[in-house]
């Protein structure tokens, strides 16, 4: 199966958006082994689903994703943003609000340095205000490289403050979910930001206003059983992981091997749990589609 | 005498202690439970139902522990499934028609985590409860009666009052999950449970709850009545403020209350 949108003339017609791999951020270095995420590097890359060796550069030109199988390689935050926002639209909000560490957790602030220093990044979301095919809209994409996108304080603060202006200045929101569960390490402070942005979500929404959330590989724990799951519209990228437990700690509470696809998104939306399957590069345009048809209701 | 944090986790498990039901009988006139989520099923883990709190009509919910081995498999123990908290959803709904109080006591280890769990949308259930309860229009207290573990106790905790019983916990997960996470290794949860910061007298001093009720000497288990009574005074109290406030102020206080966290 190709993958390649620019290949095929359907899609050279659309308005699809071509990611612009020289302007591409890389803010992520030398990740240590247990936390990295599968990020092309060097000049060939093997897709860990398919086998296929793949040049690095036409993967980055094909919005990471392996051009036999469709398998999604990673995506930085900032690589995601470039790929779905207007070229030169995206004005990033509280880009250095970083934890307190709220408990004075034994380790935590050493940690915190080193993976901020790997990532460039002061916590594991981006937020801010761009522009997707002309219309406005508050955006986040969360980074799994941080504390493998854990929630604690930072990102729940970050978006409730972007809930918030956007209520306040009447715009849709987008989210793009990447994450292991709840920051272990802020404890009780990490479990009330599922309230804490839900109430900004649901206020929200009373407003009469879209939220959009783009499930991405892995969305688990209290970011799926908080804001992932409130979306008008719940999109996902194919072969997500996305649950509420992740399948390690349920196959030990039952004590028996989960089948084949269990938690992906095609599970999800088999389910009923998840709207539409969008393949990385269509993502932009049916977000655009999105946002244009919630822009002006007739009545 | 102090009591470590593991020590109050083995107080909060302990199969004597008063559970939902015990509190529920000893606070409250003609309880009458109701029965399920109209979706899918009605799940034991979580009881519900309308009930009279002197001459006041409330709801009450609460998460329900066996009180012993056969009991606790029947309720799962108090390891709620999706319809679970869509149960809760609906008797809450509920109480907002007919104007009545909400009262919800927590005690659950977690969410269950499971298959059927997961293809019912257990994330969904309980993200749908947060952002529900922010926005009902009647008064809601929530008490943490034992053990108060992660998204599935929170899941019943978007209140105007957040109380908890003097040995009851409230924290992310389990220490031993927190140990298994952090440490590698589940063993380590008496270290899991000082470090995590889980016992009501730490959160209240971090403002995470409105006020801790005072326990009879050495326990609640050691006198159900006593346990009960304390919990009934808070309740009178807090109503009694909650329920002449303006929809309006009892709401934006209610975001206020977990917009400062
Ligand atoms: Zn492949």
């Amino acid at each position: 199966m190709n993958m390649n949108p620019f290949k095929s003339k359907k899609y050279a017609i659309s308005k699809i958006y071509r990611a612009r791999p020289q302007e591409i951020v890389r803010p992520i270095r030398d990740i240590p082994e247990d936390e990295k995420p599968n990020v092309p590097q060097g000049i060939m890359t093997k897709c860990p689903s398919c086998g296929n060796m793949i040049y690095t550069k036409s993967l980055c030109t094909n919005y990471n994703q392996c051009n036999e199988c469709g398998y999604n390689f990673k995506l930085s935050t900032y690589e995601r943003i470039a790929i779905i926002t207007d070229k030169g639209e995206f004005e990033e909000f509280d880009k250095s609000l970083s934890t307190e560490d709220p408990l004075s957790f034994p380790g935590y602030r050493d940690k915190l340095e080193n993976t901020k220093s790997k990532t460039g990044m002061q916590d594991g979301v981006v937020t801010g205000k761009g522009k997707i095919d002309g219309c406005p809209v508050m955006l986040a994409v969360m980074e799994p490289a941080f504390f493998m996108g854990s929630m604690g304080t930072v990102i729940g603060e970050k978006l409730t403050r972007l809930f918030e202006q956007a209520t306040k200045e009447g715009l849709p929101v987008i989210v793009f979910t990447a994450s292991g569960g709840a920051r272990m390490q802020e404890g009780i402070f990490s479990l009330m930001q599922m309230a804490k942005v839900s109430a900004a979500i649901a206020k929200h929404s009373q407003a009469g206003l879209l939220y959009v959330t783009v499930l991405t590989d892995p969305t688990t724990g209290g970011v799926t059983a908080s804001f992932a799951m409130l979306g008008d519209i719940i999109l996902a990228e194919p072969g997500a992981l996305i649950g509420f437990a992740g399948p390690r700690v349920i196959e030990q509470t039952i004590g028996q091997k989960l089948p084949e696809g269990f938690q992906r998104s095609e599970f999800l939306m088999e389910h009923g749990f998840v709207d539409h399957i969008v393949s990385r590069d269509q993502l932009k345009s049916t977000l655009g589609m999105i946002l244009k048809l919630h822009a002006n209701t007739g009545i | 005498m102090e009591i470590t944090p593991w020590e109050k986790v083995k107080l909060a498990r302990m199969s004597l202690r008063p559970t939902g039901l015990d509190y529920i009988d000893r606070i409250f006139d003609n309880f009458l439970e109701l029965h399920g989520d109209r979706y899918y099923g009605d799940d034991h883990a979580i009881v519900g139902g309308i009930a009279s709190f002197g001459d006041l009509p409330v709801t009450v919910i609460a998460q329900q522990k066996g009180r012993n081995t056969k009991e606790n498999i029947m309720r799962n123990f108090s390891m709620p499934h999706p319809e679970g908290y869509r149960k809760a959803l609906r008797l809450m709904k509920q109480a907002e028609k007919f104007h009545r109080p909400i009262i919800c006591l927590i005690d659950t280890p977690g969410a269950f985590c499971g298959i059927g769990a997961e293809e019912r949308g257990q994330g969904e259930a309980i993200a749908t409860n947060l952002s529900e309860m922010m926005l009902l229009k009647t008064p809601i207290i929530s008490v943490v009666i034992s053990e108060g573990g992660s998204g599935g106790a929170l899941a019943l905790g978007v209140a105007d009052r957040v109380y908890m019983l003097e040995h009851a916990i409230y924290a992310i997960l389990s220490p031993e999950g927190f140990a298994s996470i952090l440490y590698k290794d589940s063993s380590k949860a008496e270290r899991a449970a000082k470090e995590m910061k889980l016992t009501a007298q730490d959160l209240q001093e971090y403002g995470i709850i409105d006020g801790i009720i005072e326990e009879p000497q050495g326990g609640a288990h050691n006198d159900h009545d006593q346990a009960a009574s304390n919990i009934k005074a808070m309740l009178e109290k807090e109503l009694k403020e909650l329920i002449n406030l303006p929809i309006e102020t009892l709401l934006e206080q209610r975001y206020q209350k977990f917009r400062g966290i």
